[in-house]
């Protein structure tokens, strides 16, 4: 790769983000998959970096899998949104910050086709006033909640513990980032670093000591899908597109996968198991699988946070190969421990991919 | 009385209407914004469908034309109509009234650059079809490697293409990836080399034969399905993706080199000339002419005449016509304002 | 191996890189016409296995220069030199088929 020709498209595609004060939204179902990814990101930006962010309880779904499920028109997708829009107003904010790439996609999807068709955003609002008496303005800022890391990137980089190079070797880490497909390929323009050459991940991996991957199925979707995993029957297709990952990315033996999405880290992680369950492959070192953090997870990690207390035992993929990597410091005998050092039972162990 | 010709661009076109109008008697100011005549095909090695040598014929025509008055490295800078004809000051300071006017502006080769997902200037091996026109004629290109087993050549980018805001097929890329491949086949007889089209539009003389040729003789494979991302393997090959449609099946194929059949877009010199001028450029973003069909190389506004690419992708033969065709017209209307 | 009721699905995507074209080369040293097929259709057009047993002309000189085993669809060809009479490139339609079928002998 010609690192200048991807500098170049890295510098046409910038995006404004406002240094503070942002209205943030979680995701449906981030906190159940990996439960410290969010609570890092608000503890990272209100107590780390001391900005101003701010989150409502009134908050719901924005409707994005089930549009995307095709199980609901666009204009209650819509008219859901606006009531995001509205709560966001009365809270007095106009930087909008979705912590999921559906989310970010279905809010940038609305805000351009209102722009486009006028008369339907007037209709939307009407629907809005109809059902809850709600009026909004629209943000004038939106970027994802990794828009957001990746612009402090180099923040906490100054505040760094650990970094993503081998403490043994000296090397950087090998890693692999992975874009959700509703970040930038809808709308390139949106995304930093469009949706080609992506910079949003890259620049965070670079920005920490690492090495970004650059593999052929590397813009390939990671599976998940919506309906290629919902409806069962078609889940094999899920599996499939996964499988076609792993196998473009094996030859450059990633020591790390990143993702900006709710389902590609699901799906990256757990569907490990699933491969190696079906085909006995693993793709990590000596029967491990490759771990898959989140942009947040990472920087915890990066900031020197216990990798338990940031969830990182729910992962499906061992990430003790990492750790170790990395250099961090972790109790094995504390895994299975709650907050409260209560014991959550450590699970049944699989015997196809290495786990512990 | 003596009555000025300007014209404005010395590719193909400017140089043969230069040459067409000296032969009729009168001695056109030739203007080229760049340090050298011929334009785009002065650059090129071999001309379709008969591989004749491009830059002898630019020389060739230099030579026939050396008694215009010729400005390189000279733009125009301002047009104003006067009650018959026009003023034009040109960079140099030169001040020119001209009776008549021919703009052969040319085109601009797409900047394949903006195709993202081709990663010209991003993947070493990529390179388009005038990086590999000029390494045929000598220039070294790192970006080419020494004995590539397997080429490709991707058809239409940047045209056709509504994303790349270039609707208009570019006439020539077809005919000039069969040549540019038969080429490469002579310089890597053992390489294979395969071409993705959409469509491949042969409309011109020999072109065909030249299509058949390229199979039959150079075992040049085609296939239908355009290439929708290319991407890197660990031993630094491309991978390209693209639909083989007429299995119906997706394709992917490891390449040591791709080349990408930049189209031809117009050139925004125009912009500034038509703004000077009044003259209209035509949906497709090239200069309108009076009409497609009859009037190709009239303007619509007196004294004023077009010929080549300015009013849209044209081959060689085409634009050489064209220059005639309009070196003519300006002599009619120069003997009636007589 | 564990069932999860659903599996790997087997991909359709041809990779070019690795295909063996030898007996497309092989064919192509007898008859060189067989390069120039563009595709038309006119052949399986107007053949008369095509529409009943899937043969192709076109089917078959792709499936070879994708590496595929033409064999099961050429046992449904009669020569009936329709395909001969009707290619607009003039490939000799019969004497491919003679010959692949001569390879594998």
């Amino acid at each position: 790769m010609i690192l200048e020709g991807r500098q170049k498209i890295w510098s046409d595609y910038q995006k404004d983000i406002p240094d503070d004060h942002w209205y943030y939204v979680r995701s449906c179902i981030r906190q159940n998959f990996f439960p410290a990814s969010e609570r890092m990101f608000t503890h990272i930006v209100k107590d780390v970096l001391g900005k101003d962010l701010y989150e409502t309880p009134h908050h719901t779904t924005c409707g994005g899998i089930a549009y995307h499920c095709d199980t609901i028109p666009q204009e209650t997708a819509m008219t859901i949104v606006a009531r995001q829009f509205a709560l966001m107003t009365e809270a007095g904010y106009e930087n909008y910050c979705p912590s999921c790439i559906t989310s970010f996609g279905n809010y940038i999807e609305i805000l351009e086709t209102w722009q486009e068709f006028p008369e339907l955003e007037a209709k939307i609002r009407e629907n809005l006033w109809k059902a809850c008496r709600r009026e909004f303005n629209k943000p004038k800022y939106l970027a994802h909640s990794s828009d957001l890391i990746y612009h402090w990137r180099g923040e906490i980089a100054k505040r760094a513990k650990k970094l993503l190079v081998n403490v043994e070797t000296g090397e950087p880490l090998r890693v692999v980032e992975h874009i959700g497909c509703h970040y930038a390929k809808m709308f390139p323009s949106k995304g930093v670093g469009g949706a080609e050459y992506p910079c949003v991940l890259a620049g965070m991996i670079e920005s920490w000591g690492g090495q970004v991957i650059d593999y052929p199925e590397r813009r390939h979707c990671c599976g998940y899908g919506f309906r290629q995993y919902h409806v069962k029957a078609n889940r094999g297709y899920s599996l499939s597109n996964t499988h076609k990952k792993f196998e473009s990315m094996e030859p450059y033996h990633p020591d790390l996968i990143i993702t900006n999405c709710p389902g590609c880290p699901y799906f990256l992680d757990r569907w490990q198991y699933v491969i190696a369950c079906q085909t006995g492959k693993t793709y990590g070192e000596n029967g491990h699988g490759i771990p898959v953090l989140t942009y947040e997870e990472l920087a915890g990690l990066v900031l020197g946070y216990d990798p338990w207390d940031l969830g990182l035992q729910l992962h499906q993929v061992a990430v003790e190969p990492l750790l170790q990597k990395m250099g961090v410091e972790f109790d094995p005998a504390a895994k299975y421990l709650g907050l409260d050092k209560e014991d959550l039972i450590k699970p049944e162990l699989p015997s196809s991919i290495k786990c512990y | 009385m003596n009555h000025n010709i300007v014209i404005i661009g010395g590719g193909i076109a400017g140089m043969e209407a230069a040459k067409a109008l000296l032969a009729l008697g009168h001695t056109p100011i030739l203007i080229e914004s760049k340090p050298y005549l011929g334009g785009h095909v002065a650059k090129w090695h071999k001309l379709f469908p008969d591989m004749s040598s491009a830059t002898e014929l630019v020389e060739k025509l230099r030579k026939d034309i050396t008694a215009a008055n010729i400005f390189l490295s000279t733009d125009v800078i301002s047009m104003n109509r006067l009650a018959s004809g026009w003023t034009l000051k040109l960079s140099n300071g030169i001040v020119i009234n001209a009776s008549a006017i021919l703009v052969s502006t040319g085109f601009k080769l797409f900047e394949a650059s903006k195709k993202e997902e081709y990663g010209y200037g991003v993947y070493e091996n990529v390179i388009t079809n005038s990086d590999l026109e000029a390494w045929f004629n000598g220039e070294s290109d790192w970006r080419i490697p020494q004995n590539p087993k397997t080429i490709g050549f991707v058809h239409c980018v940047g045209s056709r293409d509504l994303k790349a805001c270039n609707g208009q097929c570019s006439k020539v890329c077809c005919a000039t990836a069969i040549k540019q491949a038969i080429e490469i086949k002579e310089r890597f007889p053992f390489a294979k080399v395969y071409c993705f089209y959409m469509d491949l539009r042969l409309f011109g003389k020999k072109y065909e034969d030249f299509y058949v040729n390229a199979q039959r003789d150079y075992g040049v494979q085609f296939i239908r399905g355009r290439v929708s991302e290319v991407g890197e393997t660990i031993d630094h090959r491309l991978q390209v993706k693209a639909e083989d449609t007429l299995s119906g099946k997706p394709l992917k194929l490891q390449l040591d080199m791709l080349v990408l059949m930049a189209g031809i877009v117009n050139n925004p010199s125009i912009r500034s000339i038509s703004a000077m001028s009044g003259l209209e450029t035509d949906s497709d973003g090239f200069l309108r002419s009076s009409d497609n069909e009859y009037g190709v190389v009239e303007s619509g506004q007196p004294g004023i005449y077009f010929a080549g690419a300015c009013t849209g992708p044209k081959t060689v033969p085409e634009t050489v016509a064209e220059a005639r065709s309009a070196a003519l017209q300006i002599h009619s209307y120069i003997k009636k304002l007589a | 191996m564990m069932d999860f009721g659903f599996k790997l699905s087997k991909s359709s995507t041809i990779d070019l890189t690795d295909v063996k074209t030898d007996r497309f080369e092989q064919l192509c040293k007898q008859e060189p016409g067989a390069r120039v097929c563009i595709g038309c259709g006119s052949c399986s057009a107007s053949c008369p296995a095509a529409s009943l047993s899937g043969m192709s002309m076109r089917k078959v000189l792709l499936a070879m220069q994708r590496g595929q085993d033409v064999r099961p669809m050429l046992r449904n060809c009669m020569l009936c030199g329709k395909c001969t009479m009707v290619c607009p490139r003039g490939l000799n339609t019969r004497n491919i088929i003679l010959n692949i079928c001569r390879q594998y002998d």
